[in-house]
């Protein structure tokens, strides 16, 4: 095991309410706060941990997005990546042309593994770590509640529907992270400093050969429908009567 | 004439009710042929399950032993050469689904539509993002493959009744060697499927412990109920993975939800707003639980739960 890529995207910080546009096209984002995606975060945990138990394991953090998505490459830096890679683009790029991206990147910097979050909860759409691994023709291990790595190999525990499921796979090899995998640390003020320093190279879809393209459009956003209030009852009798009325028990 | 193609899925006995889910979705489609293809190392059984799905024109068995476990990297270039007679695959958005769908996309160099909740057109599909917050119409080139997985909470089941053609095939496919089974660990109950349950009893942070958890599992049964949980209460391990519900966990649609001590975080409601009735009960009266729920009741459920069970029960 020499080299760990972790995959990271920038998106809307979890706790804000998200609001969608009154005109339809999309989602308000203006000054709203960015942040590395959370399961992003747990991979790249992940791979922290795997280079602190080893020797000279280098991790490389990259992400595809706009300028200001150093920003969240400069906290996985300060996080432990030893460098990072924004391949820079103002376009939103689909989960296809991501994972072209990264298998670009794979290509050229040749790691045993790389980690990816299940799905990034912007889009929520949960393909780009499978669609990486079909491309690079490699293993791929979803979902990861524990991952052991042994020599060329490694044992991944997934959440599954039915509860968890073990796998081994040949490395390298694609694992996208659950929840469950392990709690990110905090980054601390002296290591924010320090990550000023470690290398952020900035590169292009057109240096690595990739065309960004749309195969899914989209054409309209709209809010969920809303659920109507419903009414308050005062203890249980009155609740168990307002579901006999409902014929629900 | 549009040709779809679901894959099923199953346990080798049991073919899972999302595959009944995908066929009415794909039935949304005009003028459509829809094929079942099952993988595994003997479909007989759940083939004939298949085959009685009212819609389903023809059931495709891939039988080999290196197919016992749904293991993506495996499916995925079966399904992919498979795929070549069809305009659409369908997958369930399940974990089974969601691992494979990706990796056959990518190998036809298609898009996928993840978790799609209602079908426009062919080509024009609605799909939740953020969270459920936002919901995209999101158009796809006809002159593609389209890759779906279809949200089955949006779904009723395709009615039985069915006589498709069962076929058995057999593909001239590389099988990688790299990814292997070793077990999996699974929650053996007697109760009723979280993600198709008519009923569902879940639990929150509030229960405070795995042992109070139990209040819950006895009122499930008394009432034939599944069981779920919110993602903080599975955190704090007061239940397992698997009876998360929400954003990363199962998106369920019970005729009945009960939450019990459950907040109600956002990512937590949109694994639970196709139920048909949600009833809250929490001590915070102002807990956002409240804000969906059509009855809500204040209260301590340490106290609320058992009669709740007794009044049930009488």
């Amino acid at each position: 095991m020499q080299k760990i890529m972790v995959c990271i995207k920038r998106v809307v910080d979890y706790n804000v309410r998200i609001r969608v546009k009154p005109d339809g096209s999309g989602v308000m984002l203006d000054g709203v706060k960015m942040s590395v995606n959370p399961f992003d975060e747990i991979a790249l945990e992940e791979a922290l941990r795997i280079k602190e138990r080893g020797t000279n394991i280098e991790v490389v953090a990259v992400s595809i997005g706009v300028a200001d998505t150093q920003q969240q490459l400069r906290t996985a830096l300060a996080m432990g990546a030893d460098r990072a890679i924004l391949v820079q683009t103002d376009v939103a790029v689909e989960p296809l042309t991501a994972a072209q991206t990264f298998l670009a990147l794979a290509n050229k910097e040749q790691p045993d593994i790389i980690f990816l979050g299940k799905q990034a909860i912007d889009d929520d759409a949960n393909q780009t770590g499978q669609m990486l691994a079909a491309l690079w023709e490699r293993p791929q291990a979803t979902y990861a509640s524990k991952v052991a790595i042994a020599g060329t190999k490694a044992t991944v525990t997934r959440e599954i529907d039915a509860g968890l499921e073990t796998i081994e796979v040949d490395l390298p090899a694609v694992v996208t992270v659950d929840l469950r995998l392990n709690e990110p640390r905090y980054v601390k003020l002296p290591d924010i400093m320090k990550a000023k320093k470690k290398p952020l190279d900035v590169t292009s879809l057109d240096a690595l050969g990739v065309s960004a393209g749309v195969l899914l459009k989209t054409v309209k956003t709209e809010p969920p429908a809303q659920r109507q209030k419903g009414v308050m009852v005062k203890d249980v009798a009155e609740l168990v009567d307002a579901l006999k009325k409902k014929g629900l028990i | 004439m549009h040709k779809v193609l679901i894959v099923g899925e199953h346990d080798g006995k049991t073919l899972n009710p999302a595959t009944a889910k995908c066929v009415t979705c794909a039935a949304g489609i005009a003028d459509c042929e829809v094929t079942v293809v099952l993988f595994g190392a003997d479909t007989a059984a759940v083939a004939a399950q298949a085959a009685t799905i009212a819609g389903v024109k023809a059931v495709l068995r891939v039988d080999r032993p290196e197919n016992e476990h749904p293991l993506a990297a495996i499916f995925a270039p079966q399904l992919a050469a498979l795929a070549a007679d069809y305009t659409h695959v369908f997958g369930p958005s399940t974990s089974f689904g969601k691992d494979l769908m990706p990796r056959v996309a990518a190998l036809l160099g298609a898009p996928q539509v993840s978790d799609l909740m209602s079908v426009d057109a062919a080509y024009r599909f609605k799909r939740p993002t953020y969270a459920g917050n936002a919901v995209v119409t999101v158009e796809a080139d006809a002159s593609r493959k389209l890759v779906a997985t279809v949200r089955v909470a949006s779904f009723e089941a395709a009615k039985g009744g069915g006589n498709a053609a069962v076929e058995s095939k057999s593909l001239n496919v590389t099988i990688p060697s790299h990814t292997r089974y070793l077990g999996a660990k699974t929650g053996s109950t007697d109760r009723p499927d979280l993600q198709t349950a008519k009923r569902v009893v879940s639990g929150g942070r509030a229960l405070g412990s795995a042992e109070n958890f139990k209040l819950l599992f006895s009122l499930a049964d008394k009432m034939g109920a599944a069981v779920g949980a919110s993602r903080a209460a599975v955190d704090a391990g007061y239940a397992p993975n698997e009876m998360q519900v929400g954003q990363t966990g199962k998106i369920i649609s019970p005729d009945i939800y009960i939450a019990i001590g459950i907040s109600g975080a956002i990512q937590h409601l949109t694994g639970i707003k196709d139920a048909r009735t949600i009833v809250a009960i929490n001590k915070d009266g102002e807990a956002p639980i409240f804000e969906v729920a059509d009855v809500g009741l204040v209260g301590d459920l340490f106290q609320i739960v058992p009669e709740l069970e007794r009044l049930i029960g009488g």
